[in-house]
């Protein structure tokens, strides 16, 4: 049988001497590496894509997966994933799709920038003795508001409030469909939001009757594809995402392969079971921004007036768009920046399309306070926020939130792997198999993302602390509290931020 | 019938009475003098017939889970926007993309319709989306179709455009397109095949037409007498070579 010409990724080995032929390995891996031999595991490490599940699961630590050193001879210019993806295509000729954000080393601008912090001249917060505020309202503000004195001679607020969606920390779950990710996948993000008192948004895959009881903390998304949108979910969660692109795959469509359509989804998606679940690459009624506000508007009249928030794919003009989605009537703009994830985009779109979330926030916050428009509406900065101080410096060049995505995938288990699209999952989250799916308890790991926030907002009170002030909203778009290292003249001027030193 | 006189209203004045009406229990509401306002019938879910007198602006119906709503004039854009259930009559022409994410319910069309009508229709079981118009189609006709039924009759021989466009069922994976008249292959997308219909098809345009025909005082007979061709996807996943894993 021909083997393919691009050798293994990594190479599965058990130490037979270890191994008590428990056969655990066999039956976690979900893409079927391991199989059973008579007296011992047969390995096909050409399967492997090094999730890691088999390596926890072996009782005797027997298992090793390595990252094969048989691959090609090194070569600064032509990596190993340039030279396989040529073969696979000429044995193929399809286009190589990817699972999760890009992995490849463009310039990270939160690894060269750092946080101020207070000492001598203006003293530092403790913040277990003292509150902190990290509570934040994402929608609409007045430009001023008006206050009038009631007849029981207390003030009251006389301008009428936009409907605002209420955090209790400026982070919020990152779109994921049901399709792309399992159901329970979508009941840990759920009972988490609920638990934590931020918001959780269902992606375009409909919304599944058994996450209704957490309604009040979710946000419904109108894709491309309309899958699941009728005014029953319209009106089911807090508010309403129009979804325009996505950072992981901009300008393209989506595509869940049909082996990831079992019944459930495709009922909950109303396309024919097995199909592929195609999501136009525009939305083919939103062809000017014009065309926007009508949609927007649109939602708004079949759910009395919610929050409509857009969520774009940072691009070039990113902060042109972003002015035009303001104007257009959006109560919330999120970004979704190049580090995005995904379940499935081709690898060419997802490695080379797009800009950083952190140029892209500080390029619209910019844009929006120039044309005095700041506050109609708040943004939501996404795409690869992988610690608090991520999240704390977006929200200093401008965002008023974060959404987080693969680092909530990564509490229930994820190793980043990427082999999303696949459908094999072993940890029982990017699958529709029932097998695997079982293996996420949804009430166990709700409880590891419960206290992945409650540690990021801690750190954040502490960073607050350190840099003296008690409300995260002192810090929102504070670019004076961000110096750059190793950042050229240009960056610097595009992110308004000082270097170190100055 | 309850009335409401449009003349010179905002739209969002206009819906605001609509769906007061509809909740204080009007089961027939007359709008008079309408003359563009956007998302008439947008998100109202209860059983209710809304009869318009003049044009509806952009989103009649956008969302729309049960009404009636007949508009005795021409019509605009995006019509039965996502709509869930219900039914839309248009004694006139109708605009571009109507139909966009239909689920279920009816639009039927006296005259013309536009550019891309009937994208990613869907249906499930017995909730079928049907788009019936009498007249001439545009380009992009029944784009990304998933279910759901298009027919296109093309009553008036006498047309200054042909009977339907270009890129008919681009990326169609579900669903069937019914044109009464002859339709050229290469002017489909890749993913269509054009045959005849079976019996079993022409009982399912049958009934179709038999409520189309009520709706205007047409002639069934007459109409069924011409021919019809069947648009369906030749492949339930015509995106799957696309890939390599």
């Amino acid at each position: 049988m021909f083997k393919s010409l691009a050798p293994p990724d990594y190479l599965a080995t058990i130490d037979t001497d270890k191994c008590i032929r428990c056969k655990r390995c066999i039956q976690n891996c979900g893409w079927s590496v391991y199989s059973w031999g008579g007296d011992r595991v047969l390995i096909d490490t050409m399967k492997c894509v090094k999730c890691l599940r088999c390596y926890h699961y072996c009782p005797v630590e027997a298992i090793q997966i390595l990252d094969n050193p048989v691959k090609f001879k090194p070569n600064a210019y032509w990596s190993y994933n340039n030279i396989r993806n040529i073969k696979k295509q000429a044995e193929t000729g399809g286009m190589p799709l990817t699972g999760m954000g890009s992995d490849l080393p463009y310039p990270i601008l939160f690894d060269r920038l750092l946080l101020d912090a207070c000492q001598v001249t203006n003293p530092s917060i403790d913040p277990l003795r003292e509150p902190m505020e990290l509570r934040t309202y994402l929608g609409k503000k007045p430009s001023k508001v008006e206050v009038e004195r009631g007849e029981d001679g207390e003030l009251r607020l006389k301008t009428k409030m936009p409907p605002q969606i209420r955090l209790e920390a400026p982070f919020i779950f990152s779109p994921m469909s049901f399709g792309s990710i399992s159901l329970n996948a979508q009941k840990v993000l759920a009972m988490a939001a609920k638990e934590c008192g931020i918001i959780m948004n269902t992606g375009e895959g409909g919304l599944h009757e058994d996450l209704l009881p957490y309604r009040d903390h979710i946000m419904v998304q109108v894709a491309s594809g309309r899958f699941g949108v009728n005014p029953e979910y319209l009106n089911a969660g807090v508010a309403v995402e129009i979804k325009i692109g996505q950072g992981a795959k901009p300008g393209i469509g989506g595509h869940l392969p049909g082996e990831k359509i079992p019944l459930e989804v495709a009922k909950t998606r109303m396309i024919p079971v097995g199909t592929d679940a195609l999501s136009p690459a525009p939305q083919h009624d939103i062809y000017s921004i014009e065309d926007l506000r009508q949609l927007i508007y649109a939602i708004k009249e079949a759910t009395n007036y919610k929050p409509v928030s857009v969520k774009i794919a940072t691009v070039h003009n990113v902060a042109a768009i972003a002015s035009g989605i303001v104007r257009a009537g959006a109560d919330i703009v999120y970004l979704d920046g190049f580090r995005g994830g995904t379940g499935a985009a081709p690898t060419i779109i997802r490695d080379h399309l797009g800009i950083p979330i952190e140029h892209a926030v500080a390029a619209v916050d910019d844009r929006l306070r120039q044309e005095g428009i700041r506050n109609e509406a708040s943004i939501v900065a996404a795409g690869g926020i992988r610690s608090s101080a991520d999240a704390a410096k977006a929200i200093a060049l401008g965002a008023d939130a974060v959404a987080i995505g693969t680092a909530a995938l990564i509490t229930m288990g994820c190793t980043v792997c990427g082999k999303c699209y696949t459908g094999n999952c072993s940890w029982g989250i990017t699958t529709q198999r029932p097998e695997l799916t079982a293996r996420l308890d949804p009430e166990v790991y709700a409880e590891r993302l419960v206290n992945l926030i409650h540690a990021w907002a801690h750190e954040l009170r502490e960073i607050l602390g350190a840099l003296g002030i008690n409300a995260v909203e002192s810090l929102r778009g504070s670019r004076e509290r961000l110096r750059g290292v190793g950042l050229d003249d240009q960056t610097l001027d595009i992110l308004g931020v000082k270097p170190a030193g100055r | 019938m309850y009335e409401i006189d449009a003349k010179g209203m905002y739209y969002r004045k206009l819906n605001e009475l609509v769906r007061k009406a509809v909740g204080d229990g009007e089961k027939e509401i007359l709008l008079k003098n309408v003359n563009g306002q956007y998302y008439i019938g947008d998100g109202i879910r209860e059983k209710v017939k809304i009869i318009i007198e003049g044009v509806p602006g952009n989103d009649l119906a956008a969302f729309m889970d049960g009404p009636t709503i007949i508009v005795k004039d021409n019509a605009q854009d995006n019509i039965g926007n996502t709509m869930n259930s219900g039914k839309v009559v248009v004694h006139g022409h109708a605009g571009d993309v109507l139909g966009y994410g239909m689920r279920g319910g009816k639009l039927h069309v006296r005259g013309d319709v536009g550019y891309r009508v009937g994208i990613h229709m869907k249906g499930l079981k017995k909730q079928i989306p049907v788009i019936i118009s009498g007249g001439t189609a545009g380009d992009f006709l029944g784009e990304y179709m998933a279910g759901g039924i298009l027919i296109l009759l093309g009553l008036d021989e006498k047309r200054d455009r042909p009977l339907v466009g270009d890129y008919i069922g681009t990326g169609m994976h579900g669903g069937s397109i019914f044109i009464r008249g002859d339709v050229d292959k290469t002017r489909c997308g890749a993913e269509v095949g054009v045959m005849e219909p079976d019996d079993k098809d022409m009982k399912t345009i049958r009934e179709c037409l038999k409520e189309f025909c009520e709706d205007f005082a047409l002639d069934l007979e007459e109409i069924m007498k011409k021919p019809f061709k069947k648009l369906v996807p030749v492949s339930a996943r015509p995106y799957g070579n696309l890939y390599a894993y």
